[in-house]
C-alpha cells in the first residue's frame, strides 16, 4: 500500500520525452537502427493499418468532406493573415473572462511562467493532459527541476512516463509498445509511485486501462494545479478546448484549483463559428470517429464551476519564424491530427523517435526543421526524410502541401551547403551534360562505357551514392541504345533499320 | 521589451509581405450540415453505435401505458439504477424532481440521492463516492450521436457528470439537432461546455478501443 | 494536330523501351510525333533533391524545346507532375516569373500517356495483344499529383489477352522517391520489399507501371530476389500486338516478354 505522503514525495521515472533530440544522428542513421527493430515494425504496422482504414470510412461516408477541408485551410490562412489582430483579440476576451493571460517568447520563458504559477499556489505536483506543446518546451524537466513532481495522465502518456520511454506518436505517443509490454511497465514501475497495479494485471487493454484509472483517480482528487494545452483558441470569445477520449482532459480541466494552459499562437481560429470545420474533421482524421468522446470548452473562470485561478501561456517558440516563410507557413495550419503519420511509408518503417522530435512523422519532417532551423545533421536530413508519395497531403485535413513544404525545405538545406559540396558538385555536372539535347546525345553515346564498367564491377565508378542502392537491387542493364538514337537512326534508315532487340551490330553502327 | 511585446513584434514583421488590405474572411464554407429523414433515430443508432445505452421513454407526466409503450423518464431511470445496482446518485440541485421519482426510497434497493449546488457543494472526494449522476442536457447531434452540456440548469457544474462512473443523460427529442454546425449555431461559447460521445474510451494500446478510462465508464442517454 | 514525345531524361537513357512504345502505340493510332531533340529533362530530379536553380535551367531548355507544340505527351506521371504542378511554382518563389508563366503555358498542353488516350484521343482500346497476365501498381505522383485514376486500368482491360491481377497496398509508394532511394536507402529498400512481396503474391508473370523510375526500383528489387517477374511500361504492353510481341527495340532483353516461362507465385518472404 502507498502512503499519501510517499506519493507526494515521488517523482515521476520519466520527465515523459526521454532523451528525444539527438541532433549529431540524422534520420538515416536513425532509421536504420529503427528498422531492425521487428518488434517496433510489427506494432506500428498493426497499429497504422488499423487507423487508416478507420479514418478512410468516416471520411469516406462524409458528404461535404472536400468543402470541409478547404475551409479548414481558408480560416487557418485568414488566422495566419492576421495573426497579431487574433492574438489581441484573444487576449483580451480571456481577460475578460477572469483570465491571466502571459505572453512566452520561446521555451525557457514559457517554462519559467508556468514554474512560477505553480510555485505561486504552494503546490509540488501537478497533473497533465497530453499536449504536444508542452512536451515541445519540454515543460516537465523544467518543472523538475524546480522540484515539481509533474504526472502525465493521458494513458499513452503515462505509459511513455512510467517507462522513461520517449513518445513516438503525435495521437498514440506509446503507438510502439504492445500490450504485453504495457503489462510488463505497469507491474515495475506503478506501485513506487502511487496506487500500485494489481498482481493479477492480464495484458487485456480493457485491464490496463483500468490499471490506469485507479493509479491516476487518486491524483485527479488530490491535485490542485493542472497543465494542459489546447486544440483551439477562439478570439472572438476566449474560448479554449481540448479535445481528448479518455477523460483524463476534464479531470484536469475541472477538478484543480489552478489551471495553465500552455497555447501555441498558431492555434487560434477567429470565430466560435469556425469550430464547426475542426470539431468535424480533426475526430475523424485524428482517431478515425464521427466525434472523439470528450471536448470540453472553457472561457476564463467560471465562478462556482471548475478552476477559479487561470492562466494561459501564448507561445512563441519559433512559430514566428515558420510564419516568415511565405511558402513554409502553411504549416501553421497543422491540427495535430495525425493522419499524415498513419499513411506515411517511412513513418510505418521508421516510428516516431526517428525523427528526433515531438513532431514526428511528415509533418515534423516539415515543422521541426522550421521551428529548430536546418543546423543540426538531423535537422538537415529531416526534409529528405520523405520519398515524396503524397500521401500525407492527400489525408491533411487543412490541405497542407507537405510533400511541396519538403522540396523547399530541401532547397533551403541545399542553399546552406558550403560552396564545395560533393553532392552538389555532381548534380551540377549533371545539369551541364544534360543543359542541351547535343550534350546528352553525347554523354549517351559514352553510356556503352559505363555499361561494360557496370557489369564488370557492379558499379559505377564517380556516382559515389550508388552502392547504397546496390546492396538491395540491381543495376539495370543499360540499354544498347537510347531513345534519341533510336530517333534519329529511324529518321535516317527507316523504322525496319533501327535497332531491334538483342541486334548489336546496329548500335555499334551507331556509336 | 516585453515578451508580448516581442512576439506581436515578430508577428507583424513575419506578415509584412501580406496585403494590409487582404480581407479578413477569405475562407471557402462549401460544406453543408447532414441531413437526415429522422434525426432522433439516427441519433439513437449513433449514440449506441458509440456503445453508450439508449433508452426512449415517453414525457415525465406520461404513464407507462399513455407513453406510447414507452416508460417514463422517471421510470426509464429506476429500470437504468435498478439494472446498474447503484445505491447512489448526484444531481443538480435544480434538476426536476419528477425524474427521480421513480428511485426507490427505502427498503434493499433504496437509492441516496445527493444534491449539489451552490449551498452544498460536494467534495471531490464525496463526488467520487456517489455511484452515478443523472442530468438533463442543452443539445443532441443526430450526425455524431454527441450530448452537448453548457452546465445550466439540471445539468450541474462539470465536475458533477465527470467523476461518478454511470452516467444517465436526458436529452428531449427536441432538443437533437442534425449535425455539427447545428450545434455550433445554438451553443453559447460563453458558457462551459462538455461534449459527449460515448463513454470515455481509450485506443492508446494498439489502436485497440476499450471503453472506460477517466470519464464515466457507463453512459445511458434517455431520450425523451 | 502537333504532337511531341517527351520521353523524359531517364526514358531517354536508361529506359528508352517506354518512349519508344509510347512512339508505336500513338502512330499506330494515327498520331504524327515529333521529337524535338533539344529537351533533356524537366528538372525535377534537382528540384527534389533542392537545387532549384539549376533544376530551373533545365525547366527553361524543356520550354523552349516543345515550344509550338499543341499536346505533348510523356510516358511518365512523375515528370508530366512535375511540369504541370511543381516547376512554375518554384519558379516564381525564386523569381523567374517569365519562366513561371512559360511553364503554366507547357503544363496545359503536356499529358501523361493515360491521360493522352483516354481524354485527348478519347481511346481505350488501342488495339493491344498481351496474353500475359499483368498486376498494375499505380505510381504515387501519376495517382496524387495527376489524378490519372483508373485511365491506365481502363487501358489494360481493353488489352487482348491480358489478365490483370489485383495488387494489395497498390497505392503504397514503392519506396523510390529519386534521391531518397539513396539518401535513405534502408527505408527505401524496406518498402522496396514490401512492394515486392505484394507484386510477387500476384503471382503475375509482368508488373506494369507507368512511370520507368518507379520500375526500375521495383524490378530491382524483384532481379535480385530472382523473382522471375518482368518489369514493363504501361506503353510497352499497349504497343505490343499479335504481329509485333517484341514491343521495342533497344530493350533490356529481360523486359522482351515473349517468350517467357510462366513463373509461379511465390510466399512471402
Amino acid at each position: 500500500m502507498t502512503s499519501r505522503s510517499g506519493r507526494s514525495e515521488a517523482q515521476p521515472p520519466g520527465a515523459g520525452h526521454g532523451a528525444l533530440h539527438h541532433p549529431e544522428t540524422d534520420f538515416p542513421h536513425a532509421a536504420a537502427a529503427a528498422l531492425a527493430d521487428s518488434q517496433l515494425r510489427a506494432n506500428l504496422a498493426h497499429a497504422t493499418a488499423t487507423i487508416r482504414d478507420k479514418r478512410a470510412a468516416v471520411v469516406g461516408e462524409h458528404p461535404s468532406w472536400s468543402g470541409l477541408r478547404a475551409a479548414g485551410a481558408g480560416i487557418k490562412d485568414d488566422v495566419l493573415a492576421r495573426l497579431d489582430t487574433h492574438l489581441t483579440e484573444l487576449e483580451r476576451r480571456l481577460q475578460d473572462a477572469g483570465a491571466t493571460v502571459h505572453w512566452a517568447v520561446d521555451a525557457a520563458d514559457a517554462n519559467r511562467i508556468v514554474t512560477d504559477v505553480v510555485t505561486a499556489t504552494g503546490a509540488r505536483e501537478v497533473v497533465k493532459v497530453k499536449s504536444m506543446t508542452t512536451q515541445e518546451i519540454e515543460l516537465n524537466e523544467a518543472l523538475a527541476e524546480a522540484g515539481i513532481a509533474a504526472w502525465e495522465t493521458d494513458l499513452a502518456e503515462l505509459i511513455v512516463q512510467l517507462g522513461d520511454d520517449a513518445p513516438s506518436h503525435i495521437l498514440v505517443p506509446a503507438i510502439h509498445r504492445n500490450r504485453a509490454e504495457v503489462r510488463e511497465i505497469f507491474l515495475d514501475r506503478m506501485a513506487a509511485v502511487g496506487v500500485a497495479a494489481p498482481a493479477d494485471l492480464t495484458d487485456a487493454p480493457a485491464e490496463l486501462a483500468a490499471a490506469a484509472r485507479a493509479h491516476l483517480r487518486e491524483k485527479f482528487l488530490t491535485a490542485r494545479v493542472a497543465v494542459s494545452g489546447a486544440n483551439f483558441a477562439v478570439a472572438e470569445t476566449g474560448t479554449l478546448s481540448v479535445v481528448e477520449s479518455e477523460g483524463n482532459g476534464r479531470m484536469c480541466l475541472t477538478l484543480p484549483e489552478t489551471l495553465v494552459t500552455v497555447v501555441g499562437i498558431e492555434k487560434v481560429v477567429p470565430t466560435w463559428r469556425d469550430l464547426e470545420v475542426f470539431l468535424q474533421t480533426l475526430p475523424r482524421s485524428s482517431t478515425g470517429e464521427r466525434m472523439n468522446p470528450y471536448t470540453s470548452f472553457w472561457n476564463g473562470v467560471h465562478p462556482g464551476d471548475g478552476p477559479q485561478d487561470v492562466h494561459v501561456v501564448l507561445l512563441d517558440n519559433g512559430r514566428t519564424d515558420v510564419l516568415a516563410d511565405q511558402v513554409g507557413r502553411q504549416a501553421l495550419r497543422c491540427i495535430r491530427c495525425s493522419a499524415c503519420l498513419n499513411v506515411c511509408p517511412v513513418y510505418e518503417r521508421t516510428g516516431g523517435h526517428t525523427y528526433g522530435s515531438v513532431y514526428p512523422g511528415p509533418i515534423g519532417a516539415v515543422l521541426t526543421p522550421q521551428l529548430r532551423g536546418t543546423d543540426s545533421p538531423l535537422d538537415k536530413s529531416l526534409p529528405f526524410a520523405s520519398s515524396l508519395c503524397g500521401a500525407c497531403e492527400e489525408v491533411c485535413p487543412v490541405a497542407i502541401e507537405i510533400p511541396d513544404l519538403l522540396v523547399h525545405l530541401r532547397t533551403r538545406v541545399a542553399d546552406q551547403a558550403p560552396r564545395f559540396d560533393p553532392q552538389k558538385a555532381v548534380f551540377r555536372a549533371l545539369k551541364t551534360v544534360m543543359a542541351t539535347g547535343d550534350r546528352l546525345a553525347a554523354a549517351e553515346r559514352g553510356t556503352g562505357l559505363a555499361r561494360r564498367i557496370l557489369s564488370r564491377s557492379g558499379r559505377v565508378a564517380g556516382i559515389p551514392m550508388l552502392p547504397s542502392w546496390t546492396t538491395t537491387r540491381d543495376v539495370p542493364d543499360l540499354p544498347e541504345q537510347s531513345f534519341r538514337a533510336w530517333w534519329e537512326q529511324r529518321e535516317r534508315v527507316g523504322d525496319a533499320g533501327a535497332a531491334i532487340d538483342g541486334d548489336d551490330s546496329a548500335v555499334e553502327d551507331d556509336s | 521589451m516585453s515578451g508580448r511585446d516581442v512576439v506581436l513584434g515578430r508577428v507583424r514583421a513575419a506578415l509584412a509581405d501580406l496585403d494590409p488590405d487582404r480581407p479578413a474572411d477569405t475562407a471557402p464554407r462549401e460544406y453543408a450540415s447532414q441531413v437526415f429523414d429522422d434525426e432522433v433515430a439516427h441519433f439513437c443508432t449513433m449514440v449506441a453505435d458509440y456503445r453508450a445505452t439508449v433508452h426512449r421513454a415517453g414525457s415525465a407526466g406520461d404513464t407507462v401505458e399513455d407513453g406510447g409503450g414507452q416508460p417514463t423518464i422517471a421510470a426509464a431511470i429506476a429500470d437504468i439504477m435498478g439494472a446498474e445496482e447503484a445505491r447512489s446518485v448526484v444531481v443538480a440541485h435544480d434538476l426536476p424532481e419528477e425524474f427521480l421519482a421513480g428511485l426507490p426510497v427505502q427498503g434493499d434497493h433504496a437509492i441516496t440521492v445527493r444534491r449539489d449546488g451552490p449551498d452544498a457543494v460536494l467534495t471531490n472526494r464525496e463526488l467520487d463516492e456517489v455511484d452515478a449522476v443523472v442530468t438533463t442536457a442543452r443539445v443532441g447531434i443526430a450526425a455524431t450521436g454527441t450530448v452537448v452540456l453548457d452546465h445550466t440548469a439540471g445539468q450541474g457544474r462539470r465536475a458533477l457528470s465527470l467523476v461518478p462512473d454511470l452516467h444517465v443523460c436526458i436529452v428531449f427529442a427536441t432538443q437533437v439537432v442534425a449535425d455539427v454546425p447545428d450545434a455550433v449555431a445554438v451553443l453559447d461559447p460563453h458558457r462551459p461546455q462538455t461534449w459527449i460521445s460515448g463513454p470515455s474510451a481509450t485506443s492508446d494500446i494498439e489502436l485497440d478501443r476499450v471503453e472506460g478510462v477517466h470519464g464515466p465508464r457507463r453512459l445511458h442517454v434517455v431520450v425523451a | 494536330m502537333r504532337v511531341a514525345i517527351f520521353p523524359t531524361c531517364l526514358g531517354d537513357a536508361m529506359f528508352p523501351r517506354a518512349p519508344i512504345a509510347t512512339v508505336r502505340v500513338l502512330e499506330r493510332l494515327g498520331v504524327e510525333v515529333d521529337f524535338p531533340s533539344a529537351q533533356t529533362c524537366c528538372g525535377q530530379m534537382h528540384f527534389n533533391t533542392g537545387y532549384a536553380d539549376d533544376g530551373l535551367d533545365l525547366a527553361a531548355t524543356l520550354v523552349d524545346a516543345l515550344a509550338g507544340f499543341d499536346h505533348v505527351v510523356g510516358p511518365s506521371g512523375s515528370c508530366v507532375g512535375s511540369i504541370r504542378h511543381q516547376s512554375a511554382d518554384i519558379a516564381r518563389r525564386r523569381g523567374r516569373t517569365s519562366l513561371g508563366d512559360a511553364i503554366d503555358d507547357l503544363a496545359a498542353r503536356t499529358f501523361e500517356l493515360s491521360e493522352f488516350l483516354v481524354d485527348v484521343l478519347d481511346v481505350t482500346d488501342v488495339g493491344a495483344s498481351f496474353p500475359h497476365s499483368v498486376t498494375y501498381h499505380p505510381t504515387c505522383h501519376s495517382m496524387r499529383m495527376l489524378g490519372v485514376g483508373d485511365r491506365p486500368v481502363q487501358l489494360l482491360r481493353a488489352v487482348r489477352g491480358l489478365h490483370l491481377r489485383e495488387l494489395q497496398a497498390a497505392d503504397e509508394c514503392c519506396g523510390f522517391g529519386g534521391t531518397f532511394a539513396l539518401k535513405n536507402a534502408a527505408v527505401s529498400s524496406a518498402m522496396g520489399a514490401d512492394k515486392a512481396r505484394h507484386v510477387r503474391n500476384t503471382g503475375a508473370e509482368v508488373l506494369v507501371a507507368g512511370d520507368a523510375s518507379c520500375l526500375l526500383h521495383i524490378g530491382g528489387v524483384l532481379s535480385r530476389q530472382e523473382s522471375g517477374v518482368r518489369v514493363m511500361h504501361l506503353a510497352e504492353v499497349l504497343a505490343a500486338t499479335d504481329a509485333r510481341p517484341d514491343v521495342a527495340p533497344g530493350a533490356d532483353p529481360r523486359g522482351a516478354v515473349p517468350p517467357m516461362a510462366p513463373v509461379p507465385p511465390r510466399a512471402a518472404s
